[in-house]
């Protein structure tokens, strides 16, 4: 027997917890469609009003970086210290800009 | 008032944000993609002034450091396209209205770089000058203007620190290199002043702005703050004093300082500053010769979907 979350995409759910702030990824579940995945996502992750808008996302659809290869892939930036504020030195006096 | 606005209205008294797919008067659109847009342009057209001097910047680090925030000038100006695009235009749409001239941005562009010392002013006080304006617009009502406005400011730090050291390198290094930094602060002293734009009583958009906070401060509350912290930044490097009349005011607990040159100001607004044709030529050539890029992107974009098709059958 083919278990029914084989049969249903998986979805990963992000939540905005309040209006101005990011959405944030809070977890994934297994639904139908986009629609089922947002009525899924609302019973599932907010029932305790932790949000005020939900974004489903297809599992499949998103494409990530590795972290396995995080050392080659962030490596142009290892070299360049210089992007940082606190590279730079300055008197005291004037040292908050 | 119809329930629509009043539900606006109430978002806005009550310190939300406005998201992409609210409700929202056609005139806060309007004037959101003015701003932003505006402040788009203005990140892409000031990587010129800059531009300019990196590959005669005086070391190796100089230019790395210089490259770095061209760099993150560019990625400023993709976050505000970006954040515009939300509204409903698009980047053609916006590039077509730089172009053309419909749009403007900030008039602190249109004056040349002429000295390495420029570069190192340019990132103490243009950049100080837009910090000040982009730290106050983190609190702006428009959700995806507030959020790029933070992330811009986290990494605007470093752009102004960059040119004081630059500054204090000059300042304290020869007689020649000192008058090179005084020369460079004379000149954008004032034209960066002139950012915070002009007047409030003179300031078209400000009042309705203000109303539905898409700006949170006022462009002389704004200007005043400026004045008042680079006075002892200018103490530190050992010049002079652009302003002959700065002067601490006890009572106001601020610095009373000259009133700017409000006719060069709307002069460079109106076109008429040393780089207004130079700038905007720029853009259009660079914009031109880089089709060729675009139309390869759409191209092998149309060979990748072509080829998916005909293996999936």
């Amino acid at each position: 027997m083919t278990k029914v979350t084989e049969k249903l995409e998986l979805f990963e759910v992000f939540v905005r917890s309040k209006r101005g702030l990011d959405h944030k990824h809070v977890g994934s579940l297994h639904a139908e469609d986009h629609e089922q995945a947002l009525e899924y996502a609302r019973d599932c992750y907010t029932r305790r009003s932790e949000g005020v808008s939900i974004w489903v996302v297809k599992s499949n659809d998103i494409c990530s970086s590795q972290e396995d290869d995080a050392d080659c892939f962030y490596d142009p930036s290892d070299d360049k210290p210089y992007r940082h504020a606190t590279y730079y030195v300055l008197p005291d006096p004037v040292n908050n800009m | 008032m119809t329930p629509e606005e009043q539900n606006f209205m109430r978002k806005i008294e009550n310190e939300e944000k406005i998201e992409p797919k609210d409700w929202m008067p056609e005139e806060y659109r309007k004037n959101l993609i003015r701003q932003i847009s505006q402040h788009a342009h203005s990140e892409v057209i000031g990587m010129q002034p800059e531009g300019n001097w990196i590959t005669r910047a005086p070391s190796l680090r100089r230019k790395a450091v210089l490259l770095s925030k061209v760099q993150d000038e560019a990625g400023h100006g993709l976050y505000l396209y970006s954040a515009c695009e939300t509204l409903g235009i698009s980047r053609s749409e916006m590039i077509e209205q730089l172009q053309t001239g419909k749009a403007k941005y900030s008039s602190i562009f249109n004056y040349p770089t002429l000295t390495w010392a420029d570069v190192g002013a340019i990132g103490w006080l243009v950049d100080g000058a837009a910090i000040v304006n982009q730290v106050s617009l983190q609190r702006t009502s428009y959700g995806p203007y507030s959020r790029g406005m933070i992330r811009i400011c986290k990494e605007e730090s470093f752009h102004q620190r960059q040119g004081y050291e630059a500054m204090l390198a000059l300042a304290k290094g020869s007689p020649d290199q000192k008058a090179m930094a005084q020369d460079a602060l004379n000149r954008f002293y004032w034209p960066a002043l002139m950012m915070f734009g002009p007047h409030d009583s003179e300031s078209a958009h400000s009042q309705k702005s203000m109303e539905w906070k898409i700006k949170r401060e006022t462009n002389d509350d704004l200007r005043q703050k400026f004045v008042d912290q680079t006075v002892k930044q200018i103490e530190v490097l050992g010049l002079e004093h652009p302003d002959k009349n700065i002067k601490w005011n006890e009572e106001r607990g601020h610095y009373d300082s000259s009133d700017l040159n409000w006719d060069e100001f709307w002069s460079v607004i109106a076109g008429n500053g040393h780089c207004n044709r130079q700038r905007i030529e720029h853009h259009v050539a660079a914009h031109d010769e880089g089709e060729w890029v675009r139309d390869a992107i759409t191209a092998y974009n149309e060979k990748k979907r072509v080829k998916k098709a005909q293996n999936a059958a």
